[in-house]
């Protein structure tokens, strides 16, 4: 898109920055990298009344420009126009939250003084209505000397006079004021904020905020751990109870799609290859997106409403006693939907040490990657029955290997504080935004990019990493009618049956052991492994095709096994992206080989004592 | 100007208002001091603590300052000294 005019959209975090650029720019969305840094760059295109396109960058939220983390420092060069990658913008677009113009306006003055091409959107302002608060735009206008438009993401009027803004000032090309003489320093800054900000204001009620009336319990020490629990547990019985339709719907068309192809290909490899290893394989991951959504639903609902800092802030004791950083917490939480992003997000915390143990420990958070895991087998082996009170078992499980993770992952903080990362504990300092209700536009957008990421992943790791497993299962062929099964003839069969030695004393056979090896990509090809290996293997029998893998499973694995592969599944790092970002992020392969290596020692250990208990207790 | 005895932000009860007397910068590092300023404390701002986390009281604190809400470790908050009071030291400061 090099060539457009380029525009940045900056400002303070909660400004309702995101919102707006997705109301500005709609679906027309680019996702990429910075150069050098793994800071996400965000840009989209707009469109100018007369259609002219703009490329529209969402910068990283940050309070001055003076970077304390890497994000912050994005901004900071490509305002200055020092990024490389990325050329200098045409104008500014500074986002300010119009309920707190004091703090907001001294970030926007600092810009101001750059002398750039500049815009100023009063954000939010049905927001700081609904707390009592009138503000003239035009008096602000005046005092900042750039034109001020009063925006609320939803609302098209104030996006239209926006565009028209912008509009003219890319015409007139100009706008580039001379910087200021004097560069004022922080108080000076912060001064005049106050100033302009009080002059501006019509009128101020102070009325008893929304946002108050919820925090009496959300922040309850005893309520607000209550209801996060309760919030918890509701997402993960979701998981469970709004996907099944839906699951049964792409379960249907992956069959029938096999039922097309085995109809319309004689028998052979190339079948073999389209059923056994594509449409098994990749479509047994495939089944999982409604889960996956769900999960993520939850997570982008959080987050839009000003939940996640909340929950931060309870949890912070907790973080505390660790050792960690009570801002580890937001990493570690988006690390639920997936530990790449998670690690990312670890940049927002300035203390080094910190910072390398909230990365060890996130690939300990259930991603997403798990759930397919976990729900193939809790659905096989764990009785879809209700325990007490509309509480469903599956969903009961699934909670607890969260949880699971969560402890696994606090004891490897406290162990990793007191020994490789020691060091002097970090802060919490925070702002808790307002609580508002997201648009529905913004989660729907979430979604869609999140689905888009997955089935790009179904569509090449797990595409690929299934064919090779096809490839090595399907080759040399075994002998007809020599007593040796296909999968044990095959190079990943005995590749396996080696790997087992070591396996078989936690309770996992030879299907695990090869499941295990694909799984080293991505921990859902655990599921297309295990697909393709007993599709493959009841291929004498068509009875056995005709039935789903859990149903599979159930008859293959005694139940102490199956528990013992939810256990490994907590804790073994199968994901090549985490251990990619994490040597990204360290900058070498000290850490991540570190990671490796505890991540499956504990792993090794969990699934034993799994095995071992569920074999004693007779299950 | 009333104005009690100068406390920490600690101790300062719930939902009651203050103002900051002063923060002691040495006692934070230097990016937690820069976050304390950019969030708008300063010695004159407005406070008032609002939610104590944890079931201990070794939670985080949570309060306004002017019009935003926000949330540090009592270590922070043990470095600002705050008066009850009616908030008029901003007033003076920028006459």
């Amino acid at each position: 898109m090099t060539g457009l005019p380029l525009v940045a959209l900056v400002g303070n975090p909660n400004a309702g920055k995101s919102a707006l650029f997705n109301a500005l720019t709609g679906a027309r969305q680019k996702l990429g990298n910075y150069p050098g840094v793994t800071v996400e760059r965000k840009a989209g295109r707009l469109s100018l009344s007369d259609g002219r396109p703009v490329e529209l960058v969402d910068l990283p939220g940050t309070y001055s420009l003076n970077p304390t983390s890497p994000d912050e420092q994005v901004t900071r060069d490509v305002i200055l126009g020092r990024q490389a990658g990325e050329r200098l913008p045409d104008a500014l677009v500074v986002v300010v939250d119009a309920s707190n113009l004091d703090n907001h306006l001294r970030f926007a003055l600092e810009l101001i003084a750059l002398g750039r091409p500049t815009i100023v959107a009063l954000n939010m302002v049905d927001l700081a209505t609904r707390d009592g608060l009138e503000l003239d735009a035009q008096i602000l206008s005046r005092e900042l000397g750039v034109p001020v438009i009063s925006t609320v993401a939803v609302r098209k009027r104030g996006l239209d006079h926006l565009r028209g803004e912008l509009e003219s000032m890319l015409d007139s090309g100009a706008g580039d004021v001379a910087p200021a003489g004097e560069r004022r320093d922080f108080e000076g800054l912060r001064r005049e904020a106050r100033r302009i900000a009080r002059s501006a204001i019509v009128r101020e009620t102070p009325s008893r905020r929304l946002t108050a009336a919820v925090d009496r319990v959300a922040l309850h020490p005893v309520a607000g751990l209550f209801l996060l629990l309760a919030l918890l547990f509701i997402m993960f019985q979701a998981v469970y109870a709004w996907s099944e339709a839906p699951i049964a719907m792409i379960e249907g068309f992956v069959a029938s799609a096999g039922d097309a192809v085995t109809a319309a290909l004689p028998d052979g490899l190339l079948r073999s290859f389209l059923v056994d290893g594509v449409l098994n394989g990749v479509g047994s991951v495939i089944v999982f997106l409604p889960q996956i959504l769900i999960l993520f639903f939850f997570i982008l609902m959080l987050e839009a409403t000003g939940y996640m800092v909340r929950a931060a802030f309870l949890m912070d004791g907790l973080m505390a006693r660790v050792g960690l950083s009570g801002r580890a917490f937001i990493p570690l939480l988006s690390s639920f939907a997936c530990a790449v992003p998670g690690i990312m997000a670890t940049r927002t915390i300035a203390d080094p040490k910190d910072r390398l143990t909230t990365i060890l420990i996130a690939p300990l958070m259930t991603c997403s990657a798990r759930l397919p895991v976990y729900a193939v087998i809790i659905g096989a082996f764990i009785p879809a029955r209700t325990v007490a009170l509309g509480i469903g078992l599956q969903g009961l499980v699934l909670f607890c290997l969260y949880i699971s993770g969560i402890v696994g992952a606090m004891l490897a903080a406290l162990v990793l504080r007191r020994t490789v990362t020691k060091g002097a504990s970090g802060g919490f300092l925070m702002e808790m935004p307002k609580y508002q209700w997201p648009r529905p536009q913004d989660i729907v957008l979430g979604l869609w990019q999140r689905a888009v990421i997955f089935l790009k992943r179904a569509g090449t790791i797990i595409f690929t990493s299934t064919v090779i497993l096809w490839i090595l299962l399907s080759f040399p062929k075994a002998p007809e009618n020599g007593g040796v099964s296909q999968v044990n003839y095959s190079i990943a069969g005995r590749v396996a049956n080696g790997l087992n030695v070591v396996l078989q004393p936690i309770g996992f056979n030879r299907d695990i052991s090869l499941a295990l090896i694909p799984a080293m990509a991505a921990r859902e090809v655990a599921v297309s492994a295990l697909a393709t290996v007993y599709s493959l293997d009841a291929d004498e029998d068509e009875a056995k095709l005709e039935r789903s893998l859990g149903d599979r499973l159930k008859d293959s694995w005694p139940l102490p096994t199956a528990l013992a592969f939810l256990a490994w599944f907590v804790f073994a790092p199968q994901c090549i992206s985490t251990i990619a970002v994490t040597r990204r992020e360290t900058n070498g392969w000290k850490w991540p080989l570190f990671m490796i290596g505890y991540l499956f020692a504990l792993a090794y250990v969990a699934a034993g004592l799994t095995y071992w208990t569920a074999t004693a207790a007779g299950l | 100007m009333t104005s009690a005895l100068p406390l920490r932000l600690t101790d300062l009860p719930l939902r009651q208002p203050a103002y900051v007397d002063l923060i002691d910068w040495d006692a934070l590092s230097a990016s937690d001091g820069q976050r304390l300023r950019e969030f708008g404390l300063c010695e004159g701002a407005s406070v008032e603590a609002l939610h104590h986390g944890g079931l201990m009281g070794r939670g985080p604190i949570a309060c306004k300052v002017g019009r935003m809400t926000i949330a540090m470790r009592r270590n922070h908050a043990a470095a600002i000294t705050v008066r009850t009071g009616p908030q008029d030291a901003v007033a003076d400061e920028e006459a």
